[in-house]
């Protein structure tokens, strides 16, 4: 390793100038698969929501492929900004995207993982990203996700969403900065 | 299938922790758990590309946005990325963000008592060239106050948004410029404890990059993580 990579620092909280031209709501836009809406808060350590984050989204499509040289294979038809989102928090704290649930894609271990989304989030008071993962409920893959399987089980909820009313395709994800339900994040 | 190659764990002290109280900020939004090391898997080290045709081929220059040229110095900002083993990172978004030249930004929240510049907006992005390379045109962004502490300054900088290779590669940084006196008073800027990583933070005076009749150029290299030789176990 000849360099050290450049340390991050905070988007503060003029970001959107910078970011809002490439807002995507629709993270797999005319891509086949089961479309799902996920919604929810961003808050801190008051439990107050957090009105100037912003989230970003990668994911791989329905079949459990990410359009990406690294994932063999992938010379599929792709529309170009398929599997990204980027979606800002409002003045009440919230967020909402929608997506179609990705397939399971291969884990270190050999075994499939469960599906899930990426995400990173920026704001103002974070002076680098937190990583974290969307597993979708009621998936028995869950139970044997390697990723998963490092969360201690009492936390795991967090990264799991809810089943939301009204509508079968809509889901429910929060995230807590500190708290009794605070979120997990990585480090990868 | 076989472990996949991690990324080099950064120094201590080279990246800011999600904690630092004089930030007064990060007190409420940092975590309080440190954050679960998992294995690099293919939802870490593949990425979004984008197509090159979303960005204008205008976009990287500031100075031009509008129908009359902005009030402040110009300057070139240009430089080299590339990962921690020294290859090249081609093709990939750059975004960059800043304040006017009076130190005001193009945003509803901001309440600094300094004049919008009808002529600048503040927003610039490209792609890097087939070396890594990019190059900005813009004007020096001014000092603002904030309310982090008494007299609290932000010194002048720029905010960059790379994406590199993978979801990994992410990179939210700010550029800073040499010989700024607020620098030793900026939390942010001191939130990275390794004192040659924090220099790395700050661009340097190029004589190369400065047009004549034109433009100073200042010049800013940034390194992006790359994957180590040794594969990660699982």
């Amino acid at each position: 390793m000849p360099a050290h990579s450049t340390p991050s620092q905070t988007v503060g909280p003029f970001f959107s100038i910078g970011f809002d031209w490439m807002i995507r709501r629709d993270v797999a836009e005319g891509s086949p698969g089961e479309r799902v809406t996920i919604h929810g808060r961003m808050l801190d350590g008051n439990g107050q929501p957090i009105p100037d984050a912003v989230l970003e989204i990668w994911q791989a499509d329905a079949e459990g492929r990410y359009h990406h040289p690294e994932h063999a294979d992938s010379q599929r038809e792709t529309t170009p900004f398929f599997g990204f989102g980027r979606v800002p928090t409002d003045e009440h704290g919230q967020f909402s995207f929608t997506t179609i649930k990705p397939g399971p894609v291969p884990g270190p271990d050999g075994k499939p993982q469960a599906p899930h989304l990426q995400i990173s989030i920026f704001m103002r008071g974070l002076l680098r990203q937190l990583v974290t993962r969307v597993y979708f409920p009621d998936d028995p893959r869950n139970d044997s996700d390697m990723v998963l399987q490092l969360v201690p089980q009492s936390r795991r909820a967090t990264l799991i969403a809810r089943q939301s009313t009204p509508t079968e395709n809509t889901l429910e994800w929060n995230v807590c900065l500190q708290g009794t339900d605070e979120t997990v994040f990585f480090d990868c | 299938m076989k472990s996949l190659q991690g990324y080099w764990k950064s120094a201590p002290g080279t990246q800011p922790n999600h904690l630092h109280p004089p930030y007064v900020s990060s007190i409420k939004r940092a975590p309080k758990y440190p954050p679960i090391p998992i294995p690099v898997t293919l939802s870490e080290i593949t990425g979004p590309s984008f197509p090159k045709n979303i960005v204008s081929p205008n976009a990287f220059d500031l100075t031009r946005q509008h129908t009359a040229k902005p009030l402040g110095e110009r300057i070139v900002v240009s430089g080299r990325v590339t990962d921690e083993d020294g290859r090249p990172i081609r093709h990939t978004l750059v975004e960059i963000w800043q304040a006017n030249a009076a130190g005001r930004y193009l945003h509803k929240n901001d309440q600094h008592d300094a004049p919008l510049d009808p002529n600048f907006t503040g927003e610039g992005r490209l792609f890097t060239d087939e070396d890594g390379r990019y190059r900005f045109i813009t004007v020096r962004p001014g000092a603002y106050p904030w309310k982090n502490h008494y007299n609290a300054w932000r010194p002048q900088h720029i905010h960059f948004s790379l994406f590199g290779p993978a979801f990994a590669t992410r990179l939210v940084t700010q550029m800073y410029f040499p010989g700024d006196p607020l620098l030793e008073f900026d939390p942010i800027f001191q939130s990275v404890l390794d004192e040659s990583a924090r220099r790395r933070l700050i661009s340097s005076f190029d004589w190369l990059g400065t047009e004549p009749d034109l433009a100073l150029g200042f010049r800013f290299d940034i390194v992006l993580r790359g994957r180590s030789a040794m594969p990660m176990e699982p």
